[in-house]
């Protein structure tokens, strides 16, 4: 079995992110593989150590993207490649065609992991976007791959929706997006971060992969800081914790949100 | 009057989501603003009573399939049908509640009809045949003004973030009858079964959520029972009955449970609770943080609520930043003299 894990650089979730000038910025805070990302590739790794086959982590991006696919080889990716002659803009429609072309070009691929969604863009649709560029099902909110017949091109999963966990079977190939119920992501062994600081990982470009370059279609014309939240802080405190607590209700209640 | 504006009703079973009349409501307001009609999408099986329901809350049209194929969401079969009608009938923009169907179909749609998506947007301004919209990014640390140069433009829209429209039951519009376009045997995928999760509040439409952390674990007077001798299942224990007190407080209030990050990776309750840049993300009228320091991945989940409410030991906690109201203590003190308050103020 071939699966293919999208990987992508993000700053980290305890990171400052404010703009400054126009410019989104996040200070020294380190860039990182996307948390959810990290779901994807441990989903991927526990599928190929129950069903055989290998993992392949595939991040479009700067060359910077380069410190994400090592923290995938060094969790136990088989190998990373990197789409360097792109640059992610907010048109995920547009990263879903050169994901898909890559995709291809990778070739008999069984399955495509992203992670529920990555922590910069938030957008939650790259995945779906790029099933359906390849022509196959797309299966979001993964939390359990309770059957997999790679010969009969099978695959059952649980999915979490809002009204409760759902039940589907699909066909391979698909692409399946993964939530944290999967499990938690293993930490890299020390033999892996080894092996993927030496690890060599190719570069392909756009021509590589046969593509132009898609058209933006999606854009942001401004990047704003939020409005600062006026908050006038009170602290509510009684002679007693039944005194607090009354006191509290009633403030709640001035507040009409009961 | 061109119907440009659409809207695609979200349904579980046969039941509209209530987050699907706030994409109505929105869409009859555009509608309005640039002289257009407005068109509610309502795929399901059984579902000709959400059609009428979409009318009296402003739709002008609407395009009913009703199959059996489409009883279940799938993003196949709707998606194909979704793309051929708009292709019929070129609206200008579609709009989605941001539901995880609503999502899906929104990004399948767009590689059918070659256009973008916007997704979870929280403002939507129109001119003429173009939409801006605002979206929080960077889990609402940034706002984004984004827009789509191509059409339809597909929106989603941010639950809650938008009102409810008035129900007007003298409003009407016409039901047009569309067939399904893919049969059962060209759908790949299979619902097989639903397991709903519990009686509880859904986060996102919750409009109280009660949250716990770690404080829930932090009582040392608590003892737990003497079968369970293992530490870590005696601090998991502790912070049951923390969890315990919580949800009778959101029981009596109507509200959903909710969790840090911390109180879910320490195995007190299950992810499907935790509100933050890696969990849910929500915007109630009131939250009542019990026993979270509010670390920032936790203010991203949920910074924009009306009310916060922050119960925490340490007077230095970030939370209270954040919070109009504070209170310095035990959240397994407050919480109960709180849910008797609130009782004795809800009972008359």
């Amino acid at each position: 079995m071939k699966i293919v894990v999208r990987i992508k650089l993000v700053p980290d979730t305890a990171a400052k992110v404010v703009v400054e000038d126009g410019q989104v910025t996040w200070g020294d805070a380190p860039l990182v593989i996307n948390p959810w990302d990290e779901f994807a590739v441990e989903a991927a790794l526990q599928l190929t150590e129950q069903h055989g086959g290998e993992v392949i982590a595939l991040s479009v991006g700067e060359e910077s993207s380069r410190e994400a696919l090592k923290h995938a080889l060094a969790m136990g990716c088989n190998e990373a490649i990197l789409v360097s002659d792109y640059v992610i803009d907010p048109d995920t429609q547009r990263t879903a065609k050169v994901l898909a072309a890559a995709v291809e070009k990778i070739g008999d691929v069984d399955l495509v992991i992203f992670g529920k969604q990555s922590i910069d863009g938030d957008n939650a649709v790259t995945g779906t976007q790029t099933a359906r560029n390849l022509g196959w099902p797309s299966l979001t909110l993964v939390s359990a791959v309770p059957a997999l017949d790679v010969d009969a091109k099978t695959i059952r999963i649980e999915r979490a929706v809002e009204e409760g966990r759902q039940v589907v079977d699909g066909v391979l190939p698909a692409v399946l997006s993964i939530v944290k119920d999967y499990g938690e992501p293993r930490y890299p062994s020390f033999i892996g971060i080894r092996k993927a600081s030496k690890a060599e990982i190719p570069v392909w470009s756009l021509e590589d992969l046969g593509i132009e370059l898609p058209n933006v279609v999606v854009s942001w014309s401004e990047i704003m800081n939020p409005p600062q939240r006026e908050v006038t802080n009170e602290i509510v405190q009684g002679d007693s914790v039944e005194e607090t607590a009354a006191a509290l209700a009633d403030k709640l209640f001035a507040e009409k949100v009961l | 009057m061109a119907n440009k504006i659409w809207v695609c009703i979200d349904q579980f079973k046969g039941e509209a989501l209530v987050t699907s009349w706030e994409a109505v409501g929105t869409g009859r307001k555009l509608a309005d603003e640039v002289g257009a009609g407005l068109t509610a999408l309502v795929f399901g099986e059984g579902v000709e009573n959400i059609a009428n329901t979409a009318i009296h809350y402003g739709a002008d049209e609407v395009l009913l399939a009703d199959d059996p194929t489409l009883a279940d969401f799938r993003p196949e079969p709707y998606a194909a049908l979704l793309a051929k009608l708009a292709e019929d009938g070129s609206p200008d923009v579609i709009l989605f509640p941001t539901t995880t169907r609503g999502r899906e179909l929104a990004g399948m749609a767009s590689v059918d009809l070659n256009t973008g998506v916007l997704p979870d947007v929280i403002e939507l301004d129109v001119q003429g045949d173009k939409v801006t919209a605002i979206r929080p990014v960077y889990a609402g640390k940034l706002l984004a003004r984004t827009e789509c140069s191509s059409k339809p433009q597909l929106v989603t829209l941010r639950v809650r973030a938008f009102g409810m429209p008035e129900l007007n039951e003298s409003r009407t519009g016409t039901v047009t009858k569309v067939d399904a376009l893919m049969a059962e045997d060209e759908i790949v995928t299979k619902v097989v079964e639903y397991a709903t999760v519990g009686a509880g509040v859904s986060l996102t439409d919750a409009s109280i959520i009660v949250s716990g952390g770690r404080g829930t674990s932090n009582r040392p007077q608590l003892i737990p029972p003497d079968e369970i001798t293992d530490e870590k299942e005696q601090e998991i224990w502790r912070a049951q009955q923390g969890f315990k007190l919580i949800g009778e407080l959101a029981s009596l209030l109507g509200a959903a449970v909710g969790a840090s990050r911390a109180a879910v990776d320490a195995n007190y309750i299950p992810y499907s609770a935790q509100v933050g840049q890696t969990g849910k993300v929500v915007a109630p009228d009131l939250y009542i943080a019990c026993g979270i320091s509010g670390a920032i991945q936790h203010q991203a989940g949920m910074r924009t609520s009306k009310v916060i409410v922050a119960i925490n030991k340490d007077p230095d906690a970030p939370i209270f930043k954040l919070a109009r109201y504070g209170v310095v203590g035990d959240l397994h003190d407050i919480v109960p003299a709180l849910t008797e308050a609130l009782e004795d103020r809800l009972s008359y």
